[in-house]
């Protein structure tokens, strides 16, 4: 297997609705991209993209074709990926496969969606349908109720009481925001406070409105190439050296785990395997915090922190910049918004910025390796990335 | 009769044996015949054992609350008069958990492991839903 680099990235501002569709946000993302790396359209080998809803928010059926055309990359083979909200990264995961396989040498990955266009009645029902909507659309479940559903559980299996664990949710928000706030490209750019938090409305009871990301429109992307070509083509390369994924069933299915997320555990382990480093190397992480449980969740499932004590690290103030790891610098989806199927290569853009040291008030110091964790789903499906500075 | 606006079942293949028992109020499940695992979702096939040796067991309809939400706001149009509504995953005594509501009682009062009992939401003519509602303790 080759080693495998990203040369360039790229990412349009994420936002609620407007007017571009998402094989114009994915172009405009892919271009910056492809300058970025000192590369012209033309080559680029293969297109791997990520998107969730085109069908239902547009009404188009494969966009990948559209964008090869669009930025003159004329007839490169061009897959799409539907994970939910992991599909660019399991594109991501396939495209570093090809090049690692020696198969391609410069290939386009990345994602777009419009998620906010179809107003957030359409949107919850068709993100429902990312969970196992044969038996949540009856008894009317969709994602903030499984987070409901998964809050209750966290404080149940770990003694932690409720109006406490709110507070550490809270305050997972709050470090969102505040990092959404210093990123240009953030859907959200104001501070809220405890108070904003605790007082917003009720969602999907314990969830309230500040605990939920929003539906965002955007495009992002990223080139990835063999070391060989990355060595001609930059001397800030930062290489993939690990990559995981794993699926798991309904949440019914997942009974003997929650609210562990066992495929996050087993997709973790084969990237920390691959790298051959472990969660402790890991300097700064883009994880999938779509609602602000999920955060304290995903940190333990990754190994970060032991189960049942992520929370009090969050109030230690140990996951924002300058504490033992920092844990979404972009604002996270939470704040910077979450078009799903941009959501997983605009995980991999805040990684590569971070360690090239270019996130100017935001930046972690320092930065060596960095991870991405994102979640389809309710853990259908996981997708762990591991990256590294090359120099 | 108002008429019944909220998402209805899709029946497949696999799981129609369970949604013909809850229009008689029997709630069926599926049971594998080596290896013993009563099963949810339905599947041709055991996914502890791959065995397809299968036969119907009608389980109790008790259970305790693993875990609940309650909405406050609706996604859709339907839930809209049932707010709050209590969505739950509910630890059947025969092993699977499954989905449902909680009915017949405050939202505010759901709490979990609290002991719960079926109650059938009959919706349609084709269809009743497996619903729940907390086990009066008599003393």
């Amino acid at each position: 297997m080759r080693k495998v680099a990203v040369l360039g990235v790229g990412m349009t501002k994420f936002s609620g609705k407007q007017t571009k569709t998402a094989v114009e946000l994915l172009a405009e993302a892919a271009m910056d991209a492809i300058n970025e790396s000192n590369l012209k359209p033309k080559d680029i080998q293969a297109l791997f993209v990520g998107n969730g809803l085109g069908d239902f928010s547009e009404g188009q059926m494969q966009p990948q074709a559209f964008v090869a055309d669009y930025i003159g990359a004329f007839n490169i083979p061009a897959n799409r990926y539907e994970n939910a909200c992991a599909s660019s990264s399991a594109a991501f995961r396939d495209a570093f496969m090809w090049v690692a396989s020696g198969f391609y040498d410069i290939v386009l990955v990345g994602g777009a969606e419009t998620a906010a266009k179809m107003g957030t009645p359409l949107a919850t029902r068709t993100f429902a349908m990312g969970s196992d909507s044969r038996y949540e659309s009856p008894c009317g479940l969709t994602f903030p109720g499984v987070f409901g559903l998964l809050t209750h559980l966290y404080s149940k299996k770990y003694g932690i009481p409720l109006e406490k664990l709110k507070q550490q949710m809270a305050q997972v928000s709050i470090n969102s925001h505040y990092y959404g706030a210093r990123n240009a490209k953030a859907h959200f750019r104001k501070e809220i406070t405890m108070d904003d938090a605790m007082n917003s409305a009720m969602v999907s009871q314990p969830l309230q409105l500040y605990d939920c990301c929003p539906f965002s429109d955007g495009g992002s992307a990223v080139i990835l190439a063999s070391e060989e070509k990355a060595k001609k083509l930059t001397n800030k390369p930062v290489y993939v050296v690990g990559v995981g994924q794993a699926s798991a069933g309904n949440l019914m299915s997942q009974k003997d785990y929650l609210p562990r997320i066992r495929s996050r555990e087993l997709a973790s382990k084969q990237a920390y395997d691959m790298a051959k480093l472990g969660p402790k190397d890991i300097d700064v992480i883009e994880l999938h915090d779509c609602f602000s449980i999920a955060t304290i969740i995903a940190l333990e499932s990754v190994g970060i922190f032991e189960y049942g004590k992520s929370g009090e690290a969050v109030m230690k103030g140990e996951t924002k910049i300058g504490g033992k790891i920092a844990v979404n610098p972009s604002g996270g989806l939470k704040a910077k918004g979450h078009p799903i199927g941009a959501t997983g290569t605009a995980q991999v853009y805040e990684i590569v910025k971070q360690l090239r040291g270019e996130c100017g008030e935001r930046q972690v110091e320092g930065a060596k390796v960095g991870m991405t964790d994102t979640l389809g789903g309710d853990g259908g499906t996981i997708c762990n990335a591991i990256l590294q500075r090359g120099w | 009769m108002t008429t019944y606006n909220k998402p209805l079942p899709q029946p497949n293949a696999d799981d129609e044996f369970f949604w013909r028992g809850c229009k008689k109020h029997k709630f069926l499940f599926q049971k594998c015949l080596d290896c013993g695992l009563i099963r949810w979702p339905p599947s041709f096939l055991c996914p502890q054992c791959w065995s397809g040796n299968t036969t119907i067991i009608e389980a109790s309809g008790k259970g305790k609350v693993y875990t609940y939400a309650v909405y406050h706001l609706a996604y859709h149009e339907g839930f809209k008069s049932d707010l709050p509504y209590v969505t739950a995953i509910i630890e059947l005594e025969e092993g699977p958990h499954f989905l449902s509501n909680i009915t017949e009682c405050n939202p505010g009062d759901v709490k979990c492991d609290m002991p719960v009992e079926i109650v059938w939401d009959d919706i349609t003519a084709e269809f009743s839903l497996p619903k729940f509602k907390p086990v009066r303790v008599t003393t």
